[in-house]
């Protein structure tokens, strides 16, 4: 059924069809919609049976998540940002104790100083966590996502992530087509763990696991990402089966076939990139896209098949590796080893900054004459830092940046072109 | 007390001959059919204060729930010597998450069991003093105050004695912890405001809280029975001495505990929402050096200028206890 609703309203529906047993929910930023339509379904009963938790913190959630997992139940909770991190600790736990929980992260910067629009430095922070993270483009793919994902982690064993960004794709009415029940029904089984807590079969989870076996532990949990490597793409075609639609996979290639330049980038910029391509292809340039949708497990052999013939590779990121640069450009480079191309990193849409298509043209028409610096912070404001660099040479002070250099800004301090 | 009281002073003992007893009030313990859910082998110190009171605690609760029971356990002592993988001592449905999240996990357990309609299946959630009043008690104050059908017990043994004994909010004034060392002018704990969860949780108003200790193992096995037959959050808090945290001798445990009642030091009352229904009485109130001495980790209390100010300051503690209670039998002294 076609319909016009918020990227949240739209998860949320997706999210209810999947016949969750269990949600927690903590108010943060920008993911409040999602559990807010979510607790309505509940408190109405148009969602039944299923217990709609409201925790005294993220941490709380994903513990709450943890202990209705354990006991056989389909449990669903949201996040971003703080909250991400607030709950880290539950949140590794969660996949090593092999909990199947799907969990909404409306991507959103961390701070200091503290900022509440969209970037993907809280899903990245958790790329090493063990859960499997899925990046959507639009907000029909973030729905799509969510039915796939309670598939895929119950199917593995293992917690997933739907990453979509904030405010971006959660708070954007856009047109998703939201599936029919039976179609949920006929491709989403019900959930049956090989153990659960239950005083029929008493078993012992979460024990103390010393260097005899815990190698062993941890490379079965690389492992199973590895079989998820299978899983996704296969998911995905049956998705299309029943749904008529493409949405999940590993990677998306976008014009890449004979592309001499191609930009790998994640999530909504996706589409911003695919337009701006379109023009300089037009204007005569040999550029493509390629969209990463499943982070972790990252597709190393998928993202080396579409970029082996380029000549430069762009990765433009809304995260960043302080001290070095690129957390998605490492993870690039891993797929190219042995290949010559040419690579940049662009760091881009931090905070909420806009990406614009006018940006993007600019820095791909540097690219593509290989002038891009390696690193590259797109609009940057060069004045800015100057002026605070300047007055540090003059006297070096401990001390937060970020209230300096809003002074300089001046009143305007939330500019976003 | 709301049940039997069977008191046998003339004998010189604490032992409460079981078939003096009303059947129903027989212990669990004593019982052949006990279900022996913290079983034998696990790896707990010698006199370990916990591991009997988590033995009798969740043994009455299997026999309350009929034996339909699930824990969560947080981090700690009782963690760490009941599962070494792949050994375990359990023989309930049982999981350990992290330190500061059992009550939020036991949250989700009972989330589940209502969803799925299993209504007779219990959730008890348990930890230690550290996993209880300091990194798990924002959990655990979440869980009472929507009132989540849980019984959280916490063993408290007054520090974080797994790793190595540190000052947990639960370490009275003047112990000497390895963080708390007896040195300067105010060697051992600091005299802070104290942090009494018993009586937070009852400011929850959750429907019932009680106090106990391994020194009188029939009361404790009443609490948790009564606890199993009510619905809703629940918190029981079980004084459990430590003989390697405390230096004191391993068969001091239950003396241990049975002088930090007589007192005053742990007031062992049980309270329905919010309000004190019954009190264990002291009848001979026991000044506080008695309790203090068997411990070395008071010993800095009683060196050759024993630091008398401190030990009044103690014993105002349990005097002030003693008022705030009416822990005094009448006729007692």
């Amino acid at each position: 059924m076609l319909k016009q609703c918020e990227g949240s309203h739209a998860v949320a529906s997706a999210v209810a069809m999947c016949r969750p047993e269990v949600i927690c929910a903590y108010p943060i930023s920008p993911q409040t919609h999602i559990v807010e339509g979510l607790g309505e379904m509940v408190k109405s009963g148009n969602l039944a049976p299923c217990e709609f938790i409201n925790v005294e913190s993220e941490f709380a959630a994903m513990s709450v998540a943890i202990g209705a997992s354990a006991a056989g139940a389909r449990s669903y909770t949201a996040t971003a940002s703080q909250g991400l991190l607030f709950m880290v600790e539950a949140v590794y736990n969660a996949s090593g104790l092999g909990l199947p929980i799907v969990m909404t992260v409306a991507n959103r910067a961390i701070g200091a100083p503290i900022n509440i629009w969209n970037d993907h430095s809280d899903s990245m922070s958790q790329r090493d966590c063990g859960w499997i993270q899925l990046f959507a483009e639009n907000n029909q793919e973030a729905l799509d996502l969510h039915i796939q994902a309670f598939r895929l982690g119950e199917e593995l064993s293992l917690p997933v992530m739907v990453c979509m960004d904030g405010f971006i794709l959660t708070h954007a009415y856009e047109r998703v087509d939201i599936p029919a029940q039976e179609q949920v029904d006929s491709y989403l089984p019900a959930f049956v763990p090989r153990q659960i807590l239950d005083p029929a079969e008493p078993v012992s989870i979460g024990a103390m696991v010393g260097p005899e076996a815990f190698t062993e532990v941890r490379y079965l949990a690389h492992a199973k990402q590895m079989q998820a490597l299978e899983l996704i793409p296969q998911h995905a075609a049956e998705f299309k089966q029943i749904f008529g639609r493409d949405s999940g996979g590993l990677v998306r290639p976008y014009r890449c076939e004979d592309a001499e330049t191609i930009v790998v980038a994640l999530g909504s910029v996706l589409g911003t990139l695919k337009d701006t391509i379109d023009e300089m292809r037009d204007a005569g340039h040999k550029v493509g896209v390629l969209g990463i949708v499943s982070f972790r497990p990252f597709p190393l052999l998928a993202v080396r098949e579409v970029l082996k013939n380029a000549r430069r590779v762009v990765v433009l990121e809304k995260s960043l590796a302080v001290g070095i640069g690129g957390i998605v450009a490492t993870d690039v480079r891993m797929a190219l080893s042995g290949l010559h191309l040419h690579g940049y990193t662009v760091i881009a849409g931090l905070g909420g900054r806009a990406i614009t298509k006018a940006s993007l043209h600019k820095m791909l028409e540097r690219a593509v004459k290989d002038e891009l610096e390696h690193l590259t912070f797109l609009d940057l404001d060069h004045n800015l830092i100057n002026r605070h660099l300047e007055r540090e040479k003059q006297k070096r002070r401990s001390g937060p940046m970020a209230e300096n250099m809003l002074r300089d800004v001046g009143v305007v301090a939330a500019r976003i072109a | 007390m709301p049940f039997q009281p069977v008191k046998f002073y003339q004998t010189g003992t604490f032992t409460v001959g079981n078939r003096l007893l009303a059947l129903e009030q027989r212990s669990v313990q004593a019982n052949m059919q006990r279900t022996n859910s913290l079983n034998s082998g696990h790896r707990a110190c010698q006199g370990c204060g916990e591991a009997l009171g988590a033995r009798y605690a969740i043994d009455a609760a299997m026999r309350a729930s009929n034996k339909q029971l699930i824990a969560a356990n947080a981090t700690g002592c009782l963690e760490v010597f009941s599962t070494p993988y792949p050994e375990t001592s359990w023989q309930i449905p049982w999981i350990h998450s992290l330190f500061g999240n059992t009550a939020a996990v036991a949250t989700g357990i009972a989330a589940a069991l209502r969803v799925k309609g299993r209504r007779e299946v219990r959730v008890i959630a348990q930890g230690g003093d550290g996993g209880t009043t300091d990194i798990g008690f924002g959990c655990l104050s979440g869980m009472f105050e929507r009132n989540d059908d849980v019984l959280y017990i916490c063993y408290d043994n007054e520090a974080y004695m797994n790793t190595g004994v540190q000052r947990s909010s639960a370490t009275p004034p003047a112990a000497r912890t390895a963080t708390t060392m007896p040195v300067g002018p105010e060697p051992g704990n600091v005299f802070g405001q104290g942090k009494n969860v018993a009586q937070i949780a009852m400011a929850h108003n959750i429907p019932y809280v009680a106090t106990a200790t391994v020194a009188d193992l029939h009361d404790l096995e009443y609490k948790v029975n009564r606890a199993m037959g009510m619905h809703g959050a629940r918190y029981i808090h079980i004084f459990v001495p430590c003989p390697l945290g405390w230096g004191a001798a391993s068969n001091d445990t239950i003396r241990l505990a049975r002088l930090a009642r007589e007192t005053g030091l742990f007031a062992v009352y049980e309270a329905e929402h919010g309000e004190v229904t019954s009190v264990s009485k002291i009848r001979k109130r026991v000044p506080v050096e008695d309790y203090l001495k068997l411990q070395r980790r008071f010993a800095h209390l009683f060196g050759k200028t024993p630091a008398l100010e401190t030990i009044a300051r103690i014993q105002a503690m349990a005097d002030k206890n003693i008022r705030k209670f009416g822990l005094l039998e009448q006729g007692g002294q």
